[in-house]
């Protein structure tokens, strides 16, 4: 095994067993954290298939998570008062059923503004991305029918199919077998075909175009999988903190996205998973420290990315190998 | 809806867009010159509006600030520019982003740690209170009049330091081939600096303006960024002209959108829904604008020779 596939197997093994030591120490709030880690790196996994893959820099994934997040809260508040929905579908506790609602939501989501973004490159679609997912923030601030800028609240957490989702450790582990669900798919994508012509397509798009791949239908199914995977992170966040506002969806959310990507090192499997968990404890233990906790992760960015390109993963495992 | 009101509301879009021009120039500059994507453009804005908001509360006088609010921007600018930005030309753009938006956090949070969470005011000067009589019998505050033109004053000056000054004219250099600049003897470190200081000077001055319209506050910046980088995607980014195009387009529209779609969709549906609809439509639609020029000019109304 290489010194990464170590490393990756270290980090999974060790987001499990947090939960377990904390429950034994009398540590649940530990639990909560570790919930944390896993739904963000979930979020993160999915913005690393266009991101980390097709060198799409999308600085609006925030819109699929909060659109993961509303659909958990939207369905969850129908199902409680049981009023009809729109074209008069019923609402639905079931994560699954959230689950696959938030995929779809997002997917075509992604469509609509992956069609448009993707005609332009480079600076034009970092903006253009950024500028749409604020539009998806002012929306859900001016449509008071869902909370608007007060957000909505979940009164009990989703259920999950002969689990009491309630406790910290069940959903934990929900949380934890989605987002292995999660790198597993990245990692069928990164090996398929179509990931090797993604990867070609990040490379040198006009070669792929020479041979006769048309890139944007490529870049487009990246970015739909990568919005659709972001947006169950969105559920699942949402049922964590059964609560869900436009905070989800503000462009700080998918700068957060991008620098979990970048703490753990880009193009790596686990990266998502290495940035969450050190996102989410410089953030636990920074901000027990002192308030002022963004101003010292600023820095921390900041030298990250002008002196430690490789992140975490890069600085443990050493460079990327091109194969 | 009245004559009056409207033209009352068209003034303020311009205004509107006088203020998203003073950001849009500077990021427009810093990216056609030097090929970068700045986010912290909107902390330069903020720490605009702080000086101005500390140095008029002290001095007593609004034009002092406003003094201030030039140089502590330009002087923050040329700061992050010597220490970090200049390591950023030759990066890729995911570097510029994501090094500029740990930035923001640095300086937002700086800014909190020396001023406090609460915000700050500040007076209009005494000189520019009270109302102008527009046709139509609407009075309209002189000093959003007095920014208008001040706007206008600094497109003009820009204008003329591009097209007829030595510092302009390896400005254009610059854009055009930096290595041959180089190469020719003109110091391209130094330029980069006074090019960034200049876009950092042209925000703080649209933060020390705004300072009297709004509170001066932590996070001030970053809608207004977000509004800049709509203008500059909208004209074309590196271009001057594009961006004063652009940002009286998306003040005009923007402020007019609020005012007149809850009105026409209160034709077709009850007002009550009207006003919901339309309100949200309204805050949607520059966004929309956006969507639709690319569509057509997926390089912005303006595109910059390349």
């Amino acid at each position: 095994m290489t010194r990464e596939n170590i490393l990756n197997l270290v980090l999974a093994l060790a987001l499990l067993a947090v939960p377990f030591i904390a429950q034994a120490a009398g540590q649940p709030f530990t639990i909560t954290l570790a919930t944390r880690i896993a739904i963000l790196a979930l979020a993160a996994t999915g913005l690393n298939i266009a991101l980390g893959l097709g060198g799409l820099v999308s600085f609006g994934h925030a819109a699929f998570f909060g659109v993961g997040g509303y659909v958990a809260g939207i369905l969850s508040s129908h199902a409680f008062s049981g009023d009809p929905m729109l074209f008069g579908l019923s609402g639905s506790k079931q994560m699954l059923v959230v689950w696959l609602v938030a995929m779809m939501t997002a997917g075509v989501l992604g469509l609509a503004i992956g069609a448009i973004s993707l005609r332009t490159s480079g600076v034009y679609f970092i903006m253009i991305t950024l500028a749409f997912a604020q539009m998806v923030y002012y929306f859900a601030i001016s449509w008071p029918a869902y909370g608007g800028e007060d957000g909505l609240s979940i009164v009990v957490r989703n259920q999950f199919p002969g689990v009491n989702t309630m406790r910290p450790m069940n959903f934990f582990l929900i949380c934890y077998g989605v987002l292995l669900v999660g790198i597993l798919l990245s990692a069928l994508i990164r090996s398929s075909r179509f990931g090797a012509a993604l990867q070609a397509v990040r490379q040198n798009d006009v070669r792929v175009a020479s041979i006769g791949i048309s890139p944007m239908p490529i870049r487009l199914t990246a970015f739909v999988l990568s919005a659709m995977l972001t947006a169950v992170a969105g559920a699942l966040y949402a049922d964590l903190n059964r609560f869900v506002s436009p905070s989800m969806l503000s462009w700080h959310m998918s700068g957060e996205l991008i620098v979990l990507i970048i703490l753990g090192g880009t193009g790596r499997l686990m990266g998502p998973v290495a940035g969450a968990a050190l996102y989410v404890i410089f953030e636990y233990l920074l901000g027990g420290l002192t308030e002022r906790w963004q101003f010292f992760l600023g820095l921390i960015l900041l030298a990250t990315v002008l002196f430690a390109r490789g992140g975490l993963i890069g600085l443990v495992a050493g460079k990327v190998r091109h194969g | 809806m009245t004559f009056a009101l409207a033209i009352e509301q068209l003034l303020n879009g311009v205004q509107l867009g006088v203020m998203l021009f003073l950001m849009a120039a500077g990021l427009t500059l810093i990216f056609g010159v030097m090929g970068l994507i700045n986010l912290a453009h909107g902390s330069l804005y903020m720490v605009g509006a702080f000086a101005c908001a500390t140095v008029a509360a002290f001095t007593g006088s609004f034009w002092l600030g406003l003094v201030a609010s030039l140089a502590a921007s330009a002087a923050a600018g040329a700061l992050i520019e010597i220490t970090v930005i200049r390591r950023l030309y030759a990066r890729d753009h995911l570097d510029q982003v994501l090094a500029t938006f740990a930035l923001i956090l640095i300086f937002s949070e700086g800014m909190r740690w020396l001023f406090g969470s609460f915000p700050l005011y500040l007076d209009i000067p005494p000189l520019l209170e009270g109302a102008v009589a527009l046709p139509g019998g609407a009075q309209y505050p002189l000093y959003r009049l007095a920014i208008i033109l001040a706007g206008a004053l600094v497109a003009l000056g820009l204008y003329g330091l591009i097209s007829r000054t030595r510092l302009g004219m390896r400005i254009r250099a610059g854009e055009s081939d930096r290595e041959m600049i180089a190469a020719l003897g003109v110091d391209i470190r130094t330029l980069y600096t006074l090019v960034f200081a200049l876009g950092a000077a042209l925000a703080g001055f649209a933060g020390g303006m705004v300072g009297a319209l709004q509170s001066v506050q932590v996070g001030m910046g970053e809608p207004v960024l977000i509004l800049a980088f709509v203008v500059i995607v909208i004209g074309g980014i590196g271009s001057i002209k594009g961006a004063l195009i652009g940002a009286l387009l998306v003040g005009v529209v923007d402020t007019m959108g609020r005012l007149l779609l809850p009105q026409v969709l209160s034709l077709m549906v009850p007002p009550a829904q009207a006003g919901l609809i339309g309100g949200a439509l309204a805050s949607m639609l520059i966004y929309i604008l956006m969507a639709v020029i690319l569509a057509v000019k997926p390089r912005g109304l303006f595109p910059a020779q390349a």
